[in-house]
């Protein structure tokens, strides 16, 4: 465009079309992407919005084929949050993701930062084993391991088989709080021990401040493993429904109101809805977590 | 350092020892995790491969016999490790290829970015039993919003989670409703790819599907690998969305006094993992259990090698 008034005037016009096609086809271009956009979107965010019209039908409506509430019943969320059991479900399920979360985060700090910072013998070794354990399947270990627990220590029917462990690092976080910690320049740490700083102390006041950024990111995705965990409960919590958590306790939800779609929607609501709170207060500590685990494919 | 033959002075030695008590002292906490949750588990799983075990009497040393029965007379482990690779194969080449196109499509986005970025990230936070939930829901064909969809647009309505044909492919759409992690990497890398790149392909004529296979695919064929292989190794623990959806559709769930075998309908959701469940959790057959544990560590342990061997990009070493 700016070139327009430099060329001769007989090439003038011929440019002014060209530039007149090209806004043209920039302008078809955004369309397209923004339609295409639009039908994505519906295929992400229907789903919530049936589940949601359903949650809030009357129970004769949700035995039809109907997609718009007749009638408003918002009393389905009182009655599922006053099921019997639903409340302990609920504080069980934030013990764990709380406990799990917290001692995950302390027990994995000071093991990424010792393989992302020191230099030794074994650390390459060290850190594929990290991931070796990262990859493994939890039911390749879940026999010795569900009977360690029932029959030594007599735990099960509680969810401390599943948070004791927390305490001794957790392969994901470990990873990811060391690819974040390979991007904090050496200099720094040199600088805190040039100080007298002790290790410890140069982890906690001059490393962990720079690297809160990825520490969010594992704590959010801890909290979230713990409190979307099927697996778990069930194969150490389940005989014991006073110690059953919301994923659990949720399918057991539908099994005793079976007909009622209406009350089982507002249920996976109710389970839905901490979670995506929880996103929206830290947006972006999650995407930065996502793509921490990503970059450096 | 490497020429240090002389003895090492004993200041230095000392240092030395120091460093190595502060390493072990950061480890500790993973050192003790990894050899109680780790290795004691894997060697103790191997151990009961080879025992006949119930979990009341002692443990049996029986030999092969374990092994034996689960690969010769037990057809239902060619049935479930069927089902896990038909999941690892299109699952996860969908997962990829629409979460590719979904992170491409969010680079484009000029307005409303942040409301599309957050409406397709969205569904991949959702539990898995809460997603599953909403999809035997969705899906079920009595009620379900989208049969009614479909039969208003006259076309036809599958039973989904209630027909062995259709299970299997629900499945796939509920994981590629969960598209978003995937999305985001991508993204990312996306963004990275040089712009200069694509002004030289254009210059040279390249239209939009040349500027994707000879620009924009070899700058991200590192991320595609590491979603593939990733992506593998989490459809080879493919449990929870299996079982629940195979409860929901069959309508047998805890406290109706049934015990729900998995895989409904007809064992086509029937997964690895799940295998490990019913063995080991509902007809206390630890040993045969441990064999079907055995053979899912090792499916396992061969992509993480492949992973590993990628490992000078993948671990980012100094």
């Amino acid at each position: 465009m700016t070139l327009a008034p430099a060329l001769p005037r007989e090439a003038a016009a011929p440019a002014a079309a060209a530039t007149r096609t090209a806004r043209r086809r920039a302008a078809l271009h955004w369309v397209a992407v923004h339609a295409l956009a639009i039908a994505a979107a519906l295929f992400f965010v229907l789903p919530f919005v049936f589940v949601f019209l359903t949650s809030v039908m009357t129970d004769h409506q949700a035995l039809t084929s109907d997609l718009w509430p007749h009638h408003w019943q918002w009393s389905n969320f009182a009655k599922v949050w006053n099921t019997p059991g639903f409340l302990t479900w609920w504080r069980n399920t934030l013990l764990y993701a709380a406990a799990g979360t917290a001692l995950t985060v302390a027990s994995s700090l000071p093991v990424a930062y010792a393989l992302a910072k020191f230099r030794f013998r074994g650390r390459n070794l060290a850190l594929m084993a990290v991931v070796s354990m990262m990859m493994l399947p939890p039911q390749v270990t879940v026999i010795p391991m569900y009977l360690f627990w029932a029959k030594q220590l007599h735990l099960t029917g509680s969810l401390w088989p599943l948070i004791i462990p927390m305490a001794f690092g957790d392969a994901f976080s470990i990873f990811l709080l060391r690819q974040f910690l390979l991007t904090i320049p050496q200099e720094y740490v040199e600088a805190a021990r040039i100080d007298g700083c002790g290790e410890l102390r140069t982890l906690l006041r001059v490393v962990l401040p720079m690297a809160k950024p990825a520490v969010a990111a594992v704590a959010l995705f801890q909290f979230f493993y713990c409190w979307n965990d099927y697996f778990g409960p069930q194969i150490y919590a389940s005989e014991n429904p006073g110690a059953w958590t919301l994923s659990y306790g949720l399918e057991s939800f539908k099994g005793s109101h079976h007909t009622n779609w209406n009350l089982t929607m507002a249920a996976t609501l109710l389970v839905l809805a901490p979670v995506i709170v929880l996103f929206f207060f830290a947006q972006r500590a999650f995407v930065e977590g996502v793509t921490l685990t990503g970059v450096k494919g | 350092m490497a020429l240090v033959s002389s003895p090492v002075p004993p200041a230095l030695r000392s240092k030395r020892r120091r460093e190595r008590a502060r390493t072990l002292a950061f480890l500790s906490p993973w050192l003790i995790g990894f050899g109680f949750f780790f290795l004691y588990p894997l060697v103790s799983t191997a151990y009961f491969s080879v025992t006949s075990y119930d979990g009341y009497t002692p443990p049996v040393f029986s030999g092969l016999q374990n092994w034996d029965f689960v690969f010769t007379k037990y057809p239902a482990f060619w049935k479930g490790l069927g089902n896990t690779l038909w999941l690892v194969v299109v699952m996860v080449s969908l997962r990829v290829v629409f979460g590719l196109g979904i992170g491409m499509l969010i680079t484009k986005v000029k307005s409303g970015a942040g409301f599309f970025r957050t409406a397709f990230y969205l569904p991949y936070l959702a539990p898995p039993v809460a997603a599953t939930m909403a999809f035997a829901f969705l899906l079920n064909p009595g009620t379900g919003p989208v049969n009614h969809l479909l039969g208003e647009l006259g076309l036809p309505q599958p039973g989904w989670f209630t027909d062995p044909s259709w299970s299997k492919p629900a499945l796939t759409l509920l994981a590629l409703w969960g598209v978003g992690d995937l999305m985001v990497i991508f993204m990312a890398a996306l963004l990275d790819v040089p712009k200069e790149q694509y002004e030289a392909a254009e210059l040279d004529g390249a239209g939009p599907f040349q500027r994707f296979r000879y620009v924009t695919l070899p700058n991200i064929s590192p991320i595609v690998m590491f979603a593939v292989v990733t992506g593998v190794i989490q459809t080879m623990q493919y449990y929870t969305q299996a079982i629940v959806a195979g409860k929901v559709a069959s309508g047998v769930i805890g406290g109706s006094g049934q015990q729900f075998e998995p895989g409904y309908p007809s064992g086509s959701t029937w997964t690895l993992p799940q295998m490990v469940y019913r063995l080991g959790f509902q007809t206390y057959d630890y040993g045969s259990a441990c064999v079907v544990a055995m053979v899912l560590f090792a499916l396992s342990m061969a992509f993480t090698s492949l992973l590993l061997r990628r490992r000078s990009g993948f671990l980012a070493e100094d």
